[in-house]
């Protein structure tokens, strides 16, 4: 056994995990289920849904996995009546200060605490007492708020503080009235706001949705395809959200190496050129004053002839290369290639550089 | 008059407590000055004279007044302006104390019955003058400490049994053992003055009256777990506390006692103050930690202990006001001195903040171990108007309600634990047979549910249900089944919240159903408040017998609900009774009930 690797016991099972594990991870891999609404794996650990509770032998009162370190021959039960009627305790309370209105939200399908009530076979109803009844806010273009769906998991205001470092939103308030919200409960604007979407991203519930989607299809009716941003030579991932073969909005790839399901307003907004009656479609070759549509080939050979001639005229070295940042590595190495060796010179850059 | 020696050997000291000034000293003291000032008396010698001390305790009878001529002393109780007059012209310039004014034989009882170290010098001494803290040893203890290993410090503390007073009565020792373990560096010191429970004002009252102890047991436990930075953290809304305080750390600091190299130890160490915005869960160390580091005050989840990751990261030991200001005595005396007052497990004193239905309240130091009984009879001096005792909260808001026939318990942390409460902070609210306890439960539950950070689901949205029900049943409109779900609630609640507020919020219930339960089946199935508190289930009823057929009900009932004649008893109409309570009031011979 290396250094690194201790033995704990999961509902009566020996599994090996790093010393630095949390009981979650741990169970993680181990391939045991533990459930959550406060975890992200991006975030520091909060412990404050406190709905993957578990037993550990030795200890008098239930802990929370993602916060609880391993230790050498720790015996955690994840499952147990006592600990499935805490849980369901808490998915009640949640519920009962919580719409119930799945039929029409838009996170029905997609939503984390929907799949609790449902895995729990409970709902909020044996509490009569008060429910939020606050409007709804859509005062930006892109983030829509629900506060009444909020279940203050703090993802949003984590991911804010902790990868955005944006600080746009906070935990406000004291008691039932806590919620996340701006500073003063400003609007949303770019002076308090980045637009990334983070927030809306890890949020397990309908409390932020894009607005831009909203209304155009379930998640489940969705085709994801992945692909790479096309803004910068970054390379974060994502799905494209496609419905009847329009993009409908962009989701994140959490297992992507690069990004890790973070992505900027560019790469989570920016995908409205997709389907714009302005979009550009095929080459454009100059005639006269004006562009006139044009076929691959018939611009490919018009640029060829025109490089060929330019060589003629002033030798291969006058020719160069520059390439874009949004191009890919790949699409830079080919420009590169393509320079040095159809041209023939050594001229090349790449505009990241300048 | 008297001539000259008499006036430089008269001494006036007025308590300028926060409950001394609340009862007006400050108008007190002005008003000796300019009494003096009339009859001929120099100012310059009255400013001298009058001497400002911290809390001496007794806050019923504030203002308090000492009046020593020559060495002689004597105590004056419930003093306002207008009798400063009579003072001056009897006591002060003809020898002959007012007796009528005088303190009584409670006041005695009230200061015989405890045992003081710590608030020993609250009341006595100038709190603003490093000097007068000089005088009695002060610092002794810390030139001790620094003159020695700070294992030796942690050995001593350890062998004193002291315990931390914050509420959880860790063992000091032990806490420090760990930091002073721990690897990290810089380690910190937090004095935690982030006092909150409803009712309690002991470490406010230890830092207003002797800020420099607190000082000193800073400088003592930073040496011992190797810190050369501490900090206080305290609630802006003491302000006579700080200022006190940044008096103290001044004056410490240009003496030489805070900075480098104290006292040519080689020993540096610094305080700074940081003000608390005035949330309650700022109390719980790790929300107190987030909000030095300018966070949002919301409690994290422990392990890791603040000792081994703390304040920026770093070891940190938060220690409570009353216990850092115990050390500089348990330095100077001895460890074993210490542990010979108390129980097996709960050594020294406790101060306590004696509040609620009781004659004597103010701030009361007890040895561990001491009965409920001996604090609430012989030094409480028992409840108001001799109604009969029923219960005590004990540890503030978070603390359970002890009921009457556990009176003979004594006073420590195993016991308390035991019935449910717990010592807390040191809050002790009195309550008697005019108190409901649903209605109560729904007092507290109320502050720790506005209070929640809101992190954690079953504090944040539990005590909120908990408080609808309590609600519901004081309002009449309780359902059977009710305390079942409060129960259930307050179970859960405890076990799966995150922090030390959650999981002790619902005590007050938990204790009161445990106790009092026949009085939640009172309002909910026979719709009667029996301590005739809840508005909505009082019944104002004239009894015939007693009625004097004045008509001041009939006069004083604001909806007509009142039919009376001259020469008649009057008689409620319950149709059109709002239930206000002006005919309560209103009638001379208590016939209404």
């Amino acid at each position: 056994m290396s250094d690194n690797k201790i033995k704990i016991t999961i509902n009566g099972t020996e599994t090996l995990c790093n010393r630095e594990d949390t009981i979650l991870k741990a169970a993680k891999r181990a391939g045991v289920h533990i459930p959550t609404l406060c975890n992200d794996e991006r975030l520091e650990p909060y412990g404050g849904c406190r709905l993957c509770i578990v037993e550990v032998k030795g200890v008098a009162r239930p802990l929370t996995a993602c916060t609880t370190p391993v230790a050498e021959n720790m015996e955690v039960v994840t499952e147990s009546d006592t600990i499935r009627k805490m849980r369901a305790h808490v998915i009640e309370l949640l519920l009962s200060n919580h719409p119930n209105d799945c039929m029409r939200c838009e996170k029905t399908g997609d939503c984390a605490l929907q799949n609790l009530s449902y895995e729990y076979g409970v709902d909020g109803s044996r509490y009569e007492g008060e429910k939020w009844d606050l409007p709804i806010r859509e005062d930006n273009p892109f983030i829509t708020y629900e506060p009444n769906k909020c279940i203050l998991c703090g993802r949003c205001t984590r991911i804010c503080n902790e990868v955005v470092m944006a600080g746009t939103i906070e935990l406000t308030g004291r008691g039932f009235n806590s919620m996340p919200d701006t500073a003063f409960r400003k609007p949303r604007t770019l002076e308090n706001c980045e637009f990334c979407g983070q927030c809306v991203s890890t949020c397990p519930t309908g409390a932020l949705t894009d607005r831009k989607g909203r209304g155009k299809g379930r998640s489940y009716e969705m085709k994801k395809v992945k692909t790479t941003c096309s803004y910068c030579g970054t390379g974060c991932n994502f799905y494209l959200n496609v419905k009847d073969n329009k993009v409908v909005k962009v989701t994140s790839a959490y297992e992507a190496p690069v990004n890790q399901g973070n992505l900027c307003i560019k790469g989570r907004y920016g995908y409205d050129f997709i389907h714009h009656p302005d979009r550009i479609k095929t080459p454009l070759i100059r005639k006269g004053d004006k562009f006139v549509e044009a076929s691959w080939d018939e611009a490919l050979e018009l640029v060829a002839d025109k490089f060929n001639e330019l060589i003629k005229k002033y030798g291969r070295e006058k020719v160069g290369g520059f390439s874009s940042s949004r191009c890919t590595n790949e699409e830079n190495y080919l420009l590169s290639k393509w320079v040095r060796c159809a041209i023939g010179s050594n001229n090349v850059d790449n505009c990241a550089r300048v | 008059m008297s001539d000259a020696t008499n006036v430089k050997d008269l001494l006036i000291r007025v308590c300028v407590g926060t409950g001394g000034l609340a009862a007006g000293s400050q108008e007190v003291i002005d008003e000796f000055g300019r009494q003096l000032g009339d009859r001929g008396i120099e100012a310059e010698i009255v400013k001298k004279c009058v001497n400002k001390t911290g809390c001496r305790g007794f806050c019923a009878k504030d203002v308090l007044v000492d009046i020593i001529i020559g060495g002689k002393s004597e105590t004056y109780q419930l003093i306002s302006t207008d009798k400063v007059g009579r003072i001056v012209e009897e006591h002060i310039l003809k020898g002959e104390p007012v007796k009528e004014w005088l303190v009584g034989p409670e006041y005695h009882s009230f200061h015989d019955r405890q045992t003081k170290i710590l608030l020993k010098q609250c009341g006595h001494i100038d709190p603003e003058d490093i000097q007068a803290y000089l005088a009695i040893g002060g610092y002794e203890g810390a030139k001790k400490a620094l003159s020695g290993k700070p294992a030796a410090v942690i050995d001593e503390i350890k062998s004193s049994g002291l315990r931390g007073r914050g509420g959880a009565g860790f063992p000091t020792g032990l806490k420090w053992e760990i930091c002073s373990k721990a690897e990290g560096h810089p380690k910190y010191i937090i004095c935690n003055a982030d006092e909150g429970d409803p009712g309690a004002f002991m470490d406010r009252s230890v830092i207003e009256g002797n800020p420099h102890s607190v000082i000193e047991g800073m400088i003592i436990a930073g040496y011992a777990i190797g810190a050369s930075y501490g900090y206080v953290y305290i609630r802006a809304e003491y302000p006579l506390a700080i200022h006190r305080l940044k008096i103290a750390i001044s004056d410490a600091r240009s003496r030489g006692f805070l900075g480098k190299n104290i006292s040519g130890s080689g020993f540096d160490f610094d305080i700074r103050i940081k003000e608390g915005a005035g949330a309650f869960i700022c109390g719980e160390e790790t929300a107190l930690i987030a909000s030095i580091e300018g966070k949002r005050g919301m409690p994290r989840a422990k392990p890791p202990f603040p000792a081994h990751k703390g304040l920026w990261g770093k070891p940190t030991v938060i220690n409570n006001v009353e216990t850092l200001a115990n050390l500089p005595a348990i330095i100077t005396n001895g460890g074993k001195w210490y542990a010979s007052i108390g129980t097996e497990k709960s050594k020294g004193t406790k101060v306590f903040a004696l509040t609620g239905r009781i004659k004597n309240t103010g701030l009361i130091e007890v040895p561990m171990g001491i009965s409920l009984k001996e604090i609430i009879y012989d030094i409480g001096g028992g409840c108001e108007k001799n109604r009969k005792f029923k219960a005590v909260q004990t540890g503030g808001p978070s603390g359970g309600c002890i009921p009457a026939s556990h009176i003979d318990m004594p006073v420590d942390y195993e016991s308390l634990m035991g019935v449910g409460s717990m010592m807390g902070s040191g809050g002790m609210v009195v309550m008697d047979e005019t108190t409901c306890m649903v209605d109560m439960s729904k007092f507290f539950l109320s502050f720790t549910q506005s209070e929640s950070c809101g992190k954690c689901v079953p504090c944040r949205v539990g005590t909120k249900r908990m408080l609808e029900i309590l609600t519901r049943i004081t309002e009449g409109k309780g359902k059977e089944g009710d305390i079942e779900l409060l129960l259930e609630l307050g179970t859960n609640i405890k076990a799966t919240s995150l922090c030390g507020l959650g999981m002790s919020a619902p005590n007050p219930v938990l204790s009161t159903v445990r106790f009092f339960r026949e009085e939640y089946e009172a309002h909910i199935r026979e719709g009667i408040c029996p301590a005739s508190v809840c508005k909505a289930l009082r019944r104002y009823v004239v009894n015939v017998e007693m009625c004097k057929m004045c008509g001041k009900c009939f006069k004083a009932c604001p909806s007509g609900a009142i039919t009376w004649e001259k020469k008649k008893p009057a008689s409620i109409d319950k149709g059109k009774c709002i239930k206000c309570g002006a005919c309560y009031e209103a009638c001379p011979f208590s016939a209404i009930t």
